[in-house]
C-alpha cells in the first residue's frame, strides 16, 4: 500500500473559492480511482492561496487482475470458426480449454486481464481531473492562449507535483509536466539572481534582505520526497499548507493580539476563513485608529473594516474600561448612545492578518494598514456628517430618480403605496395586534426608503434601513419611527429577528406586500430557481410577520386594493385632471378607450369596475390574487417544513378553498397533524380512503371540495365550503338500516353539528375530537354492511351515506390530499 | 526605506520607465485625448486584439469628472495618473516581474505585506472582461492586475496581462503623506499641489457647474456621427478615437447631472456600440478571425 501526493500550484486562487475547490478535488480524484477499481484509504485535501493539495493514503500498487471467460464453438466446429474465436479473444488455439456443455465438448477461452500499475492510472487521472475542474470562473493565459481551446484554470496553473510512494507520476498537460519540486512562500523563500543586474542603481539600502537588493528575484524551489515530508518541507519554507491550521493560527492569534491589549476580539468565523484563504503564513497584527471615528455607528466601522479591509474589530471587555492593562485611550466620551446601546462598545482597534513575518516585526505593515483604515473611516465619517445635513424627508424626494421596476415606477411611487398599505393595515379591526399610532406608522412608511439616496448607503448598500434608523434618531423622530425605518426590511430570511413593534410590523408588512403584489400583477412571478426580485423572501417575511404576531389578515382582494391605491397616486396635469402624466402603471389601462380608462383609474374598486369595461384587467387582478395566495401557501409549506409541519396537511386544508387567513390555516393544520398521527386519525383516514374509493368507482355522487378549491372568497366563514351537505338521511330511508348502518347515521348526526360549531369557533382540536367519534362506526360499517347491495335503493342510500361521511370529514380538511 | 529619501513622484515614473524599458517594453507617451482609464488607450484596447505580441508601458492621465472635489478631498481627483503596462502574451513570470518593479520603486516585500486579492475586471463600455487581482500593499490597493479574456466582445488570442499602477496612491504610500497635494513631485521643492491644485479647483467647477450642456450634447452626437462615418470608411483607429471622445463627453454630462437614471443606460449602450464597432472594424481591417 502506497501514499500519493498531488499538488496543483497556481497563481492566487480567490479565497472564497477554496473550500469548494477542495471538495471538488477530492470528489474528482475519488471518481477517477473508483472508475479504475482503486480505493484509497484516508484522503486529505488542503488549500492555500497558491496551491491545492491532495494526499491519498494506502493505494494498492496495481489495480486488481480480472479474469474473464468466453464460450466458443463446439470442438467439432470447422477450423475457420475456431480461429475466428481465437482472433476475437486474442488467444492462440493451444490456450483454449475444452469443457463439456450439455454433453458436447466445447472450446472456452480464459482471458486474464492483468492489473494496471496505479502509477499509470494516476498519470491519466491527473490531466483528466485538471480539465474537468469546475471553477466558478476560469481563464486562459500565456502563449497557449493564442487558441481558445487552451487549458482553463481559475488563474494561471504553474506547476504539478505528483508523487506515488517516492516515485514521480509522470504526466503532462498543455506543455506543463509533473515534477518533484514546488515553491515556498512568495517572499520568505526566494533567491536573488545576480546574473542579470539591474541597470538602475540599487534602490534600497537595507542589505539584510536579499530580495531588496539589485538583481532579479526568483522563487526558491523545494524538492518534495513524498506525501509524508510534503507539509513539513513547506512549513520550513514558510508555507502552512493545512488551511485549518492557518485558521487556528488566525483565530487564536487575533484573539491573543486583542487580549494582550486588554481588548476582546469580535469573533467572525467568515473572516477567519477568508484570511486563511489569503495567506500562506498568517501573522495577526493589532492596529489602532483615532477614537474620534467612534462617532460613526459601529456597524459602519465594522463593515468598513471587514468588507473593505478584511480586518477584525475589537471591543472593550465588560468592566475593563478603567485601565487594568487596557490601552491608554479611554472610552471615547463622544460616542452617543445609539440604537445598539445594550451592546458593548467598539474599541478603536483592529486586527489585520499579514502574510509575512516582517523583518521589523510588522511595524511598517501595521502603520500602513492603520493609514488605509483611517482614510476609509474618514470617508465614512464624512458621509455620516454630510447625510445628516439633509433631513430624511428631503432625501426622500430624490427617490423619484430611482427606478423600482420599469413597469412599477420609481421608489417614490413605491413609497406612496407603502404609505397607503401601512395606513390601511394599521387601521384594520380585529387583526390581533396592538394598535399602532397612525401618524407614526404613516411617517415611518414615508421615510423608510429615504436612506437609499444617502451617501453612506450608496457606499454600503447593506446598511440600508440601519442608516435610515440612525438618521431618524439623530433628527429627533420618535423611537417607534426610527425603529420601524431601521427594521422594516426584517425578517430577511429564516432565522432573522421578526419585528414585533406595531409600527415596524405594519411598515414591514406593507413594504413586502407591495413588492409581492406589484410583481405578481405585472406577471414577474419566480420560476424554478429564478427569483430575481427575491419574491420568495418577501413572501416568507410576510408569513413570519403574520404568524409571529398572530395577525389575522385576510389576504384576498389585496391586489385589487393595491391597484386602487396605485391609481389614486398617479398625477395629472394641474389644469386638466383628465390628463394623466406618463407613468408605467398606466400600462394597465393602455388598451381601454379614454373614458373607460378614466373610470378604472378613479374607481376605488378596480376589479369591480373593470369587470364590465375591462375584463382583461379584471382577469389579471383575479389571477394575481390567486397566484399570491398560492405562492404564500407554497412558502408556508417551505417555512413550516423545518417546524415539522407536514406539507400534505397544508395542502389538505388549503384545498378546501376560501382560506386566506394564514394564522387560522396554520392552527387548523397543526390540529389536523396532531389528529392524523393518533390511532383514531390513522383509522379514520383509512375509512375515508375506502369510502372515497367506493364513491369514485361508483362515480355517481359529485366530487366535493375540488370544484371550489383555491378560489378566494370574501366569505370568511370557514364551514360551508363543500356545497350543501346531503340531507340527514335517517328519516328518508325506505328500509330498515342494518345495525352498523344505523350507528354510522347516528354518529354523523351527532358529529356534524359539533364539527361545524367547533370550526366556526376556531376550536380545531374539538373539531378533530368530534371527527374521531366517526372512526368506530365507519370501521364497523365496512365490517358489517355491503354497500353494493342488490337492492338499488339500499345501494343508493349507502353511497349517499358514504358521501355524507366524506363531506363531514371535508369540513375539517380535504383528506384526499393526505399522504399515507 | 526609512533611512533613504523616498522617491519623488517623477522619479517613481522614471524608475518604472527604466524597469519596463529594460524588460523589452515600448515606452509610450500619454495619449493626447481625455479618457477615463489607461485601458482606453489604443495601445491597450486595440493592441489587446489579434495575434501579434505587444509589450508596452506608459503613463496615462485619467479624467473622471464626477470624482472632482474642488481640491478639497486629499484622496479624490478628477484628473490623475495611471501607470499602465501591457504584456502580450502574458509571460509566465508576470507576477514576479511586477513584484520586482515594486522593489525598484522602493517597496521592500519583506517589510510590507503584498497580497493578490481577487478582483475581476469588467468594462461594459468596452465589451471587455478579465480575471485578476487588486494588489494590496499593507491593505491598500496599489495596482489592478488583469488577464484580459475579451475585448470589444472578441476573445483575446493570446491573452494580454495588464498592470495598472495607481501612481498617486503609490507615491503617497512611498512618501508617507496623507494628502495627494503634499506629494513631492520633483524632489526639488515642487509639490503635486503646486502643479495641480488650481487645476482641480477650476476643472471641478467647470465639470460640475459651468460646462455648457447643450454644447456637450451636441459634441456627443457629433462624436457618435463621426465614429459611424469612420466605420463606414473602414478606418477603425479614428473611429475608436471618436468612441473615446463620446465616452468622455458622456462622463461630463453625468457630472453636470443632466442624464437621468433612465437615460443613462441608453447613453452607455451607444458608447459601447461605438467601441465594439471600432474593435470589430480593427479586427476586420487586419484580417483577424474572431
Amino acid at each position: 500500500m502506497t501514499d500519493f501526493l498531488l499538488e496543483l500550484l497556481s497563481e492566487e486562487i480567490p479565497a472564497r473559492m477554496q473550500a469548494k475547490a477542495r471538495a471538488d478535488l477530492q470528489r474528482l480524484f475519488t471518481e477517477q480511482m473508483t472508475a479504475a477499481g482503486l480505493k484509497a484509504g484516508a484522503i486529505t485535501v488542503w488549500s492555500t492561496p497558491r496551491r491545492l493539495a491532495l494526499i491519498a493514503r494506502d493505494l494498492p500498487a496495481q489495480t486488481e487482475a480480472v479474469s474473464e471467460e468466453a464460450k466458443g464453438p463446439p470442438e467439432a466446429a470447422p477450423d475457420q470458426a475456431v480461429e475466428g474465436f481465437c482472433r476475437k479473444n486474442d488467444v492462440t488455439r493451444d490456450q483454449l480449454e475444452i469443457r463439456d456443455v450439455k454433453g458436447r465438448p466445447t472450446y472456452f477461452a480464459v482471458i486474464n486481464k492483468p492489473g494496471r500499475d496505479t502509477q499509470d492510472v494516476l498519470a491519466e487521472a491527473i490531466p483528466a481531473i485538471i480539465r474537468a475542474f469546475p471553477w466558478p470562473k476560469s481563464m486562459r493565459w500565456g502563449d497557449a492562449s493564442a487558441s481558445t481551446e487552451s487549458l482553463r484554470w481559475v488563474r494561471p496553473l504553474s506547476g504539478i507535483v505528483a508523487i506515488f510512494g517516492d516515485d514521480l507520476v509522470p504526466c503532462e498537460i498543455d506543455g506543463m509536466t509533473s515534477a518533484y519540486d514546488t515553491v515556498g512562500h512568495r517572499f520568505h523563500h526566494q533567491v536573488t539572481n545576480a546574473v542579470r543586474a539591474e541597470p538602475v542603481e540599487a534602490l534600497v539600502s537595507d542589505a539584510q534582505h536579499p530580495s531588496t537588493g539589485s538583481g532579479r528575484t526568483e522563487p526558491g524551489r523545494i524538492t518534495i520526497g513524498n506525501a509524508d515530508d510534503y507539509a513539513e518541507k513547506l512549513r520550513a519554507c514558510h508555507v502552512i499548507v493545512d488551511h485549518e491550521e492557518r485558521q487556528n493560527i488566525i483565530r487564536d492569534g487575533a484573539a491573543k493580539a486583542a487580549s494582550a491589549a486588554g481588548l476582546e476580539l469580535v469573533e467572525d468565523e467568515g473572516l477567519v476563513i477568508e484570511n486563511a484563504g489569503l495567506t500562506e503564513w498568517p501573522v495577526p497584527l493589532l492596529g489602532a485608529f483615532d477614537p474620534a471615528f467612534l462617532d460613526v455607528p459601529e456597524e459602519v466601522i465594522q463593515l468598513t473594516a471587514r468588507v473593505n479591509q478584511k480586518y477584525f474589530v475589537c471591543k472593550y471587555p465588560p468592566n475593563a474600561q478603567d485601565g487594568g492593562g487596557a490601552p491608554p485611550s479611554a472610552v471615547p466620551a463622544t460616542t452617543s448612545p445609539s440604537l445598539r446601546d445594550r451592546e458593548e462598545k467598539l474599541a478603536p482597534y483592529f486586527v489585520c492578518t499579514a502574510n509575512i513575518d516582517a523583518s521589523d516585526g510588522g511595524k511598517a505593515i501595521t502603520a500602513g494598514n492603520e493609514k488605509v483604515l483611517a482614510a476609509r473611516l474618514s470617508d465614512a465619517k464624512f458621509f455620516w456628517e454630510l447625510d445628516q445635513k439633509t433631513k430624511l424627508e428631503d432625501h426622500a424626494k430624490k427617490l423619484s430618480n430611482i427606478v423600482f421596476h420599469e413597469k412599477l415606477g420609481t421608489v417614490a411611487d413605491k413609497v406612496e403605496r407603502v404609505v397607503k398599505l401601512a395606513e390601511w393595515l394599521a387601521s384594520l379591526e380585529g387583526t390581533g395586534l396592538l394598535r399602532a399610532n397612525p401618524e407614526q406608522t404613516q411617517l415611518a412608511a414615508r421615510l423608510c426608503k429615504a436612506d437609499l439616496v444617502t451617501e453612506m448607503v450608496g457606499e454600503f448598500p447593506e446598511l440600508q434601513g440601519l442608516m435610515g434608523g440612525y438618521y431618524a434618531e439623530k433628527q429627533g423622530l420618535p423611537v417607534e419611527v426610527s425603529q420601524a425605518i431601521r427594521d422594516h426590511y426584517k425578517p430577511v430570511g429564516q432565522g432573522d429577528d421578526v419585528p414585533t413593534d406595531p409600527v415596524t410590523v405594519w411598515v414591514s408588512l406593507a413594504e413586502k406586500l407591495d413588492t409581492l403584489i406589484g410583481f405578481f400583477l405585472i406577471g414577474e412571478m419566480p420560476t424554478g430557481s429564478k427569483d430575481p426580485f427575491a419574491l420568495r423572501r418577501s413572501a416568507l417575511g410576510i408569513l413570519s410577520l403574520l404568524i409571529k404576531n398572530n395577525i389575522r389578515l385576510p389576504l384576498n382582494n389585496l391586489a385589487n386594493k393595491w391597484l386602487g391605491w396605485a391609481f389614486s397616486s398617479l398625477k395629472t396635469e394641474a389644469d386638466d385632471p383628465d390628463l394623466y402624466l406618463p407613468h408605467p402603471l398606466l400600462g394597465f389601462v393602455a388598451n381601454l378607450p379614454n373614458e373607460d380608462a378614466l373610470k378604472v383609474l378613479r374607481s376605488g374598486d378596480v376589479a369591480e369596475t373593470a369587470l364590465t369595461i375591462a375584463p382583461e384587467l379584471a382577469g389579471a387582478i383575479i389571477a394575481a390574487e390567486i397566484a399570491v395566495l398560492d405562492f404564500q401557501a407554497d412558502r408556508l409549506k417551505v417555512q413550516q417544513r423545518e417546524a415539522g409541519v407536514r406539507h400534505d396537511l397544508i395542502d389538505a386544508v388549503f384545498a378546501l378553498g376560501g382560506e386566506d387567513d394564514l394564522v387560522r390555516l396554520l392552527a387548523r393544520v397543526k390540529a389536523l397533524q396532531a389528529f392524523v398521527e393518533t390511532p383514531d386519525g390513522v383509522n379514520l383516514l383509512a375509512g375515508y380512503k375506502r369510502a372515497s374509493n367506493i364513491l369514485k368507482k361508483e362515480g355517481g355522487t359529485s366530487a366535493p371540495a375540488e370544484a371550489g378549491a383555491h378560489l378566494p372568497t370574501s366569505d370568511r366563514d370557514a364551514t360551508v365550503r363543500d356545497g350543501p351537505l346531503p340531507a340527514q338521511g335517517n328519516n328518508v330511508l325506505s328500509y330498515t338500516p342494518e345495525k352498523a348502518e344505523k350507528a354510522l347515521i347516528d354518529a354523523l348526526d351527532a358529529a356534524q353539528p359539533q364539527v361545524t360549531a367547533a370550526i366556526e369557533a376556531e376550536r380545531f382540536e374539538t373539531a378533530m375530537t368530534a371527527l374521531a367519534a366517526l372512526r368506530g362506526p365507519i370501521d364497523q360499517f365496512f365490517e358489517d354492511v355491503t354497500v353494493n347491495d342488490d337492492d338499488e335503493t339500499k345501494r343508493e342510500a349507502r353511497l349517499a351515506l358514504l358521501a355524507r361521511f366524506r363531506n363531514a370529514v371535508h369540513q375539517v380538511a380535504d383528506f384526499s390530499k393526505i399522504e399515507g | 526605506m526609512a533611512d533613504t529619501k523616498p522617491l519623488s513622484f517623477q522619479q517613481i515614473i522614471l524608475k518604472l520607465h527604466n524597469y519596463w524599458s529594460d524588460r523589452g517594453c515600448v515606452i509610450l507617451q500619454p495619449y493626447d485625448m481625455e479618457m477615463g482609464a489607461g485601458t482606453f488607450h489604443p495601445a491597450t484596447t486595440l493592441r489587446a486584439l489579434g495575434p501579434d505580441p505587444w509589450n508596452a508601458a506608459f503613463v496615462q492621465a485619467c479624467r473622471r469628472p464626477t470624482d472632482g472635489r474642488y481640491g478639497e478631498n486629499p484622496n479624490r481627483l478628477q484628473h490623475y495618473y495611471q501607470y499602465q503596462v501591457v504584456l502580450k502574451p502574458s509571460p509566465p513570470d508576470i507576477q514576479q516581474l511586477y513584484l520586482d518593479s515594486l522593489v525598484a520603486i522602493g517597496i521592500d516585500p519583506m517589510l510590507h505585506d503584498i497580497r493578490f486579492v481577487e478582483d475581476d475586471w469588467e468594462s461594459p463600455t468596452l465589451g471587455a472582461w478579465g480575471l485578476g487581482w487588486e494588489v494590496w500593499c499593507d491593505g491598500m490597493e496599489v495596482t489592478q492586475f488583469t488577464y484580459f479574456q475579451q475585448m470589444g466582445g472578441f476573445d483575446c488570442k493570446p491573452v494580454a496581462g495588464e498592470l495598472t499602477y495607481g501612481l498617486e496612491r503609490l507615491a503617497m504610500y512611498i512618501q508617507n503623506v496623507d494628502s495627494v497635494y503634499d506629494l513631492d513631485f520633483n524632489g526639488n521643492g515642487v509639490s503635486y499641489g503646486d502643479i495641480f491644485l488650481d487645476n482641480e479647483k477650476q476643472m471641478s467647477a467647470w465639470n460640475f457647474e459651468v460646462a455648457n450642456t447643450e454644447t456637450l450634447f451636441d459634441l456627443f452626437n457629433k462624436a457618435v456621427g463621426e465614429c459611424e462615418n469612420c466605420l463606414e470608411a473602414k478606418l477603425p483607429i479614428p473611429a475608436y478615437e471618436q468612441a473615446i471622445k463620446a465616452s468622455h463627453v458622456f462622463n461630463l454630462l453625468q457630472a453636470r447631472g443632466v442624464i437621468s437614471v433612465q437615460e443613462r443606460a441608453s447613453y452607455m449602450g451607444r458608447v459601447r456600440d461605438l467601441a465594439k464597432g471600432s474593435c470589430e472594424a480593427h479586427m476586420e481591417k487586419n484580417g483577424w478571425a474572431a
